[in-house]
């Protein structure tokens, strides 16, 4: 069903976890649940369901037009690939409009692990190339709503998380993190209230599958979800002639169906639709069968993780494309399609000469599975001492600076 | 994204600067300016577009009946005896924004025109008006000089009034008196060449490094004039930039890996001989590329750790009078 400001919901509103009418499981995608028949997730439908559109080749090179410089390694190599209103933001940019981001966390876990930070890693960029404003939520109230932690302890989680989210380097000078139960306030509240004015029970049961037995405050909580994307839900950084500032969310694709729900309501609030650029899963470490999971360690590489467990987890878990024996190898090549060490490469080797010539030898037989694992286990190991350096360095009052209610006065450089 | 008349007008009215506007055919000299526009009493400019050899532009602006001697201004600016020439014609479009016949120091509100060095005559101190084409020459304006210089602090640029007439001689025991006028930054005239998207992380060209570093000049004549790069910028717009330019992590590591990398690179080259010159440069290319993403990452702790510091500091002090507030140390 179209909603009244024609936003398309999809040709059905999807239901929650992506059954068909005919009650047939193919693939579900919800902000609970990652998982499909198969195993291997298919984007396009998911696209096509959602309603939103892929990030072509074309805006990609506007990024790079734009921004004077070459397009972060997730867009150029599909990581980050479907969008909302995306070209409205940078022909707004053109124009001198500014927009500023908008991303978030679940706090439910202190461990994260690299596809945690996918988004934050992109985040970063889009901040650094645009020289826009951040806000960044972490959801401590949603956690203790979902996961039955208490309080206390979603909030200590979500300050734990802010600092390895402070360790992918964002600039003080432009970014503002808070916690839902610290940063409750009038602005905000006034924002999330006339937001629930705007959306249905019915309307949450059909986009979030929740049931009456489900408690009341995850009916609640996809309004308090929406309303960082209301600039007036940030008096002391949008105010004046940033009062309705454009917002953009990086986020991964299962987060879509909150912001729907908000792109349904902006206009009614009179504020612009917060435009969305959303990325696949990252793959385990055991193939594409579904999100990383915080649950089980060895489906993924931990910001904790010593140079020796990545070593011990690639050699060991990464599921392989290579064939079983060496000779075979050298004969037939690899299977890149399922190869896990290769799609980690795809996005996390920046030089595009040395990965075509891993992936034209690796296909060729005339490079081993060990040799790829083995650099990607560099690889890795790169990004998780640099991301182990720059955490160590995040003090308890540099937490306190991320999330103290303050203007940003240099915000947009 | 041009500036229109009305645009122009609406800022003017903004700055609450008073002006007298007359409508009138398009003209094309002063003459014919004066016919329409005589009766109002001011004094009727007649402005250049000037390029020199490096392709530095200039607008000069003088009262109608100054004599400018482009020879003499070109050895005053130090650019030698024949340095100044009238600018290509797709320069006013391009640049100023502004067809032809419509040459005004107002142009100068446009960024495209940052860089444009403006000279001002100092017979205009003195007159009641002056006036001027806001950017259509269908139509002059009449305002008070120091309204004038009012609007030109408004878009960054401070006022540089000259002798125009004046023709000191220049030599070895004389500099050039007015060198400080000539713009750091020489434009691309039209159909420069575009940004490439570079390959490695820090992406910032080498023009954006050159801004920052200053060249030693000549000492210009009056000795209250700071030595500025920038020709025409307001004080207070350097330290705008300035702050931006030294709190901005990739152009920090940008010159630290510039100035490594000379340095490495003249230590090279008193080791091996000029042809492995290639060899070099790929090899510095790879060294950057590899130490880049680290020295960013540091660079970008280092900022937030000392913004914290001096946020708190900022917190404390202000807390520091109510002597029952407990200060809570933290590990």
């Amino acid at each position: 069903m179209a909603s009244t400001t024609g936003e398309t919901l999809a040709a059905a509103e999807p239901i929650a976890d992506g059954r068909t009418e005919e009650g047939e499981e193919e693939q579900v995608v919800n902000p609970w649940e990652v998982s499909a028949k198969g195993g291997k997730i298919d984007y396009d439908k998911l696209v096509d369901k959602f309603g939103c559109q892929r990030l072509d080749e074309s805006l990609i090179q506007r990024f790079e037009r734009i921004t004077g410089r070459r397009a972060h390694v997730f867009l150029r190599r599909g990581l980050f690939f479907a969008h909302r209103d995306l070209s409205d933001i940078l022909d707004a940019y053109e124009r001198g409009e500014k927009f500023y981001l908008y991303t978030g966390r679940g706090p439910s876990s202190e461990s994260l692990h690299l596809g945690h930070l996918v988004p934050f890693m992109f985040t970063k960029y889009l901040q650094d190339v645009f020289k826009v404003p951040l806000v960044i939520q972490l959801t401590d109230d949603e956690k203790c709503m979902w996961k039955g932690l208490s309080v206390e302890e979603s909030e200590r989680l979500a300050r734990e998380n802010a600092k390895d989210i402070i360790a992918c380097g964002f600039d003080i000078e432009r970014t503002f993190i808070f916690a839902d139960f610290s940063y409750m306030s009038p602005p905000i509240y006034k924002n999330i209230v006339r937001i629930a004015n705007c959306v249905t029970g019915n309307k949450i049961v059909g986009i979030f599958g929740l049931t009456l037995e489900d408690y009341g405050g995850k009916f609640f909580f996809p309004y308090i979800q929406a309303a960082p994307s209301f600039p007036s839900s940030f008096p002391h950084i949008f105010s004046g002639k940033y009062s309705k500032l454009r917002c953009l969310i990086p986020c991964a694709i299962d987060q879509d169906p909150y912001f729907r729900m908000t792109r349904d309501v902006a206009p009614r609030l009179s504020y612009h639709k917060p435009a969305l650029i959303e990325s696949k899963f990252f793959p385990a470490l055991q193939g594409e069968s579904g999100k990383m999971s915080a649950s089980d360690p060895n489906s993924a590489i931990y910001v904790t993780d010593s140079l020796k467990d990545i070593k011990n987890k690639v050699n060991r878990y990464a599921f392989s494309g290579g064939q079983d024996t060496i000779e075979k190898q050298r004969k037939f090549g690899a299977n890149l399609e399922v190869d896990v060490p290769v799609k980690y490469l795809n996005f996390f080797l920046d030089d595009d000469a040395e990965l075509l010539s891993i992936k034209e030898k690796y296909g060729s037989g005339a490079m081993l599975t060990g040799e790829v694992k083995a650099r990607l286990i560099e690889v890795l190991s790169e990004i998780v001492e640099r991301h182990q350096r720059a955490r160590a360095a995040v003090t308890e009052e540099m937490v306190d600076a991320f999330m103290a209610v303050r203007p940003l006065p240099r915000m947009f450089g | 994204m041009a500036f229109t008349k009305d645009q122009l007008l609406a800022r003017l009215q903004e700055l609450k600067i008073e002006f007298l506007s007359c409508d009138h055919p398009a003209v094309m000299t002063v003459e014919e300016q004066a016919k329409y526009v005589g009766h109002l009493g001011g004094a009727l400019s007649k402005n250049l577009f000037l390029k020199d050899k490096k392709h530095r532009l200039y607008i000069i602006s003088a009262l109608a009946n100054t004599k400018v001697d482009l020879k003499i201004l070109s050895q005053r600016l130090g650019l030698g005896k024949g340095g100044l020439r009238m600018a290509p014609e797709e320069a006013l479009p391009e640049i100023l924004h502004v067809a032809l016949g419509s040459v005004t120091p107002f142009a100068l509100i446009n960024e495209s025109a940052r860089s444009v060095s403006l000279l001002l005559d100092k017979g205009f101190k003195s007159q009641r008006y002056c006036l001027f084409h806001p950017l259509t020459n269908e139509v002059t304006i009449a305002l008070t000089p120091s309204d004038f210089d009012k609007f030109l602090l408004s878009i960054g640029r401070e006022p540089a009034y000259v002798d125009l007439e004046d023709c000191p001689v220049v030599g070895k025991d004389n500099p050039p008196d007015l060198a400080y006028l000539v713009p750091a930054e020489a434009l691309n005239l039209p159909g420069g060449a575009d940004k490439v998207p570079p390959t490695s992380a820090p992406a910032q060209t080498n023009a954006t490094l050159e801004q920052k570093t200053k060249q030693p000049t000549q000492k210009p004549k009056e000795p209250s004039k700071e030595q500025k790069q920038k020709s025409g910028k307001d004080k207070p717009q350097i330290n705008a930039d300035a702050v931006a330019d030294s709190t901005n992590v990739e152009k920090f590591v940008e010159k630290v890996l510039e100035k490594v990398s000379n340095v490495f690179i003249s230590e090279l080259s008193k080791q091996s001989n000029a042809e492995d010159g290639n060899i070099k440069d790929h090899m510095l290319e790879g060294v950057k590329q590899r130490v880049s993403f680290d020295l960013l990452s540091m660079t970008m702790t280092l900022k937030n750790s000392v913004y914290t510091q001096g946020f708190h500091a900022g917190i404390e002090s202000t807390l520091y009078p109510l002597a029952n507030r407990k200060i809570v140390e933290r590990k």
